[in-house]
């Protein structure tokens, strides 16, 4: 098979896989939901409800395709596909195994951070086209949260770029061949693992959403597959962080035994699994709580663990 | 001395007509133009609380003759904790143009009650800041509390839904911040105004709150309400004393038969009615229960209020195991309509015991389990300490009772500053806050809930024998085992059963600890088989009425922490 077929194969592969498991997701954080909440969850579509979220699709795919009259309509329709888009790019540099990537950048890190900033526009067009109140102040969360969060995600990363002295996802796996990079970048994972939380809008950081105070945020005026964009985007932004923590801190496919593949996936679930286990677990701060969070702990966290980082690599050559 | 010859000592050319009660409230009858000085003067005096303020169409009033001649009554109820007692001060009115002076310059409470009262009596009160329609639509026609109001709709005549009126109705809906006392700009810059309600997922049910904002920070918020209003007053005009019991249950709709309470005890006030040990009992136990299964949905419901996903899950299944006692002991779980004036419908089932005693047994780990999974998380507390605060004379102003009222430090609690239905044999305490934030009106609940349940481990290891209806001729319904013995009794039974009682006439107010704060309800009889005026004072009124004054200068979501703690019923509210 000539490289350049042999990459194609793989991006559909990759891009099909994603969409199945971001769908299959659904089902699995609703099952795990209920099994940690004394309740079953759904439970009748297909063996263990798992068809649950076809039938979801196919609900949101047949049901009428509102764009409210005072919404600014071009904007209203391209916020969702940013999200999908943004995310499914930056799948582009996870390395899922040796030969198992659609390209190896040697920017990759760089180039998921700029994806993931990108991301925000989604979000602030969303509620700001939708032209709704509640719309309004879930894009304005939404905005001045990940914008503060996304400054500490890049610091939180430079120590591992620091250690493996490449931007390559792939050269910072192989260089964790001998110490996973938690280890060492302990403070940078738990900033990593904040900042990836809010940028994924995920209990407790979902003040754009914020069901209780703002409905439903910045897509309280969606519906049918648009909604079901955001939905989906969510989920393969979970599936996208979990991923790039492994990467970077988990040694990415690493592992005995096992196929490279298969390590990556297990180790990505157990993240996600973490993920979901935190939202049913922990409440909502308030905005400015989030903020000073942010803010006063978590960047002097990510400066201080950079200049360590720095001071260490310095020392060391 | 008496409060009344207070009254005359402080008033000398007042003439003030004393008027004997059944439930031995000292009340007075006091001349309209002095109204407003001698509740000012009782405040003065001690009365701190506004308890309530009501109103009465005398019109058709079987028993006129006793009162003196006038067509409406305002009535003001005072509450003094110092001296724990109530004074009653009832202003008569005219048809004509029944008007009164406002006391919303004493009491910041006195707004919403003057404000029902015009909208359901047409009373007006000078000097009112806005006198506006609160229970019923703004385009009402007539006052509905009035005796000429029909109750039914088929008394109404046909409704015609035309254009000119979708059109009329639709205008009325329109929103003008004008109307609502709201300024759009001050200093240059516009306010946002958001509708938070009557639809919306943190306002547990159908609340209005009109927010003035300034970004997120909420510069006024005015709450609407009437959305839940069923006209419960109305309808205890219609129903027999008997048949009433079912509408009670479901004014706080979490509180089952903790609303039939009230309700009988102050029948049997009025028919003189003294229930056996048993009944009293197994009242308690029930409505413990009842606190038990309305805070556990308070708990739940409020850590979700604050973004806690699954404390909501847990607890709902620990109410369905109270509603599973309930149901096996009622026959029912949330609306029982259980208690019966005399008693209570029938007697516990064989095995009741065992299934409370599994209960407690399997519910008191759990409580400690919550303590961790929501008071003692630090996000939790992060949104509830500071928030919504208000000071003990705060709440007394405006008219707070219950965990509210606890939360500021101030332990009162009708189930041991008033004992009634036999709550002095029990063992239990008052818990309090300190601050009266939304934290600590948590703490309160959620120690009550504990109290609740020592209180039911009591009434299993102390469950008198005897019957479980008094022997009473009002007794309604009579027991049955006596009717079939004697012309006489089975006379009685028949009329009770389809005409319903007939209560002597009088009037009387009792008040109970309900799960909210303070549920009472002031009876009148003019000695017929319906009440003449039935009179609910309900807890979430007042405290509904609070939430502007707490939630000024804070942010959206401390409204919904202010919201959550405040534990209030939209059925409570609008009865």
């Amino acid at each position: 098979m000539s490289p350049s077929l042999y990459a194609i194969v793989i991006l559909i592969v990759i891009l099909v896989v994603l969409l199945t498991v971001a769908a299959l997701l659904v089902w699995f954080e609703r099952r795990l939901l209920g099994l940690w909440q004394d309740r079953y969850g759904p439970n009748r579509v297909g063996p263990f409800g798992i068809f649950q979220t076809v039938a979801d699709t196919i609900k949101l795919l047949t049901k009428e395709d509102w764009i409210p009259p005072f919404a600014d309509r071009p904007v209203f329709v391209i916020a969702p596909a940013i999200v999908m888009v943004t995310v499914l790019l930056a799948f582009g540099v996870v390395p899922f195994a040796p030969t198992v990537q659609v390209a190896d950048l040697n920017i990759g890190l760089l180039f998921f951070l700029g994806m993931s900033s990108l991301g925000v526009y989604s979000v602030t067009l969303a509620g700001w086209s939708s032209d709704n109140k509640y719309a309004l102040v879930g894009s304005l969360r939404a905005a001045a949260q990940m914008l503060a969060y996304e400054v500490f995600m890049g610091l939180s990363l430079m120590g591992v770029v620091m250690l493996a002295g490449s931007f390559s996802l792939r050269a910072i796996v192989e260089a964790q061949r001998g110490l996973w990079y938690c280890v060492p970048q302990l403070l940078g994972l738990i900033v990593f693992a904040n900042a990836g939380i809010a940028e994924t809008r995920r209990l407790p950081f979902d003040l754009p959403e914020a069901e209780s105070e703002i409905v439903a945020g910045y897509h309280s005026e969606y519906s049918g597959m648009k909604f079901g964009m955001f939905f989906i985007g969510e989920y393969l932004g979970i599936t996208l962080i979990s991923a790039m923590a492994v990467t970077l801190f988990f040694g990415g496919w690493l592992g005995p035994w096992l196929p490279p593949v298969v390590w990556f996936a297990l180790k990505t679930l157990i993240l996600v699994c973490g993920f979901i286990l935190l939202r049913a677990t922990l409440p909502r701060p308030r905005f400015d709580q989030l903020m000073a969070y942010g803010w006063k702990v978590m960047l002097p966290l990510a400066l201080l663990n950079l200049a360590v980082t720095g001071a260490i690599v310095t020392a060391r050559a | 001395m008496d409060v009344l010859q207070e009254l005359a000592a402080a008033f000398p050319g007042v003439h003030f007509v004393p008027q004997p009660t059944r439930d031995l409230v000292p009340t007075c009858w006091a001349p309209a133009d002095r109204a407003h000085e001698v509740v000012a003067h009782l405040k003065r005096s001690g009365y701190r609380m506004l308890y309530d303020l009501a109103a009465v169409d005398e019109r058709l009033r079987a028993d006129r003759a006793a009162l003196p001649a006038h067509d409406f009554t305002v009535v003001y109820h005072l509450l003094s904790f110092d001296r724990n007692a109530d004074v009653r001060i009832k202003v008569p009115l005219d048809d004509a143009h029944p008007s009164l002076a406002t006391v919303t310059d004493i009491w910041p409470s006195a707004n919403w009650y003057e404000r029902e009262i015009f909208d359901m009596f047409g009373i007006l009160f000078d000097g009112h800041p806005r006198l506006a329609r609160l229970l019923m639509p703004t385009t009402w026609k007539g006052h509905p509390l009035r005796k000429d109001h029909p109750a039914r709709a088929t008394e109404m005549g046909t409704f015609h839904m035309t254009e000119a009126r979708v059109e009329e109705e639709q205008d009325a809906l329109r929103f003008h911040p004008e109307e609502w006392g709201l300024t759009r700009h001050d200093d240059g810059e516009d306010y946002m105004f958001l509708n938070l309600g009557p639809q919306h997922p943190g306002t547990h049910g159908v609340l209005r709150i009109v927010l003035q904002l300034r970004g997120e920070e909420i510069v006024d918020a005015i709450p609407q309400i009437g959305y839940h209003h069923r006209g419960a007053e109305k309808m205890g005009e219609r129903q027999s004393w008997h048949t009433f019991i079912p509408y009670t249950d479901r004014v706080d709709y979490l509180g089952g038969v903790m609303n039939n309470l009230p309700y009988v005890l102050s029948v049997e006030r009025l028919a003189g009615i003294e229930v056996p040990d048993r009944v009293k009992v197994i009242r308690i136990m029930l409505c413990e229960l009842f606190r038990i299964a309305s805070h556990l949905v308070w708990y739940g419901t409020f850590a979700q209020d604050v973004g806690a996903l699954s404390p909501v899950f847990y607890m709902f299944t620990d109410r369905e195991r109270v509603f599973g006692i309930i149901e096996a002991i009622c026959g029912a779980r949330m609306h029982p309509n259980w208690f019966r004036i005399g008693g209570v419908a029938e007697d516990l089932p064989k095995g009741w015991d065992r299934l409370v005693s599994d209960f407690v047994a399997y519910f008191k780990p759990r409580l400690r389990e919550y303590d961790t999974l929501v008071m003692a998380n630090a996000i939790f507390r992060a949104r509830t300490r500071g928030i919504g605060g208000c000071t003990a004379g705060e709440a007394i102003d405006w008219g707070a009772t219950g965990p509210v009222l606890r939360a500021t430090g101030l332990e009162w609690d009708f189930r041991k500053k008033r004992p009634y239905s036999g709550y002095d044999q029990f063992q239990f305490d008052i818990p309090t806050g300190q601050h009266g934030d939304s934290y600590d009106r948590a703490v309160v609940h959620v120690e009550e809930i504990r109290q609740s349940v020592r209180i039911i481990e009591q009434c299993v290891s102390g469950m008198p024998e005897g019957p479980y209806k008094s022997a009473a001729t009002l007794a309604t319904p009579p027991l049955k085992e006596r009717t079939m013995h004697d012309i006489e009794t089975l006379i009685t039974h028949f009329l009770g059963v389809s005409w319903g009682p007939v209560i002597p006439a009088g009037e009387a107010l009792v008040h109970v600890e309900a799960t909210k704060g303070d549920n009472g309800y002031y009876l009148t009889s003019d000695g017929n088989t319906i009440p003449y005026r039935v009179r609910i004072r309900t807890p979430s009124f007042p405290h509904m009425q609070m939430v502007p004054m707490l939630s000024r200068g804070r942010m959206i979501p401390d409204l919904l922490a202010i919201l959550g703690s405040l534990d209030f019923v939209l059925a409570d509210i609008d009865r």
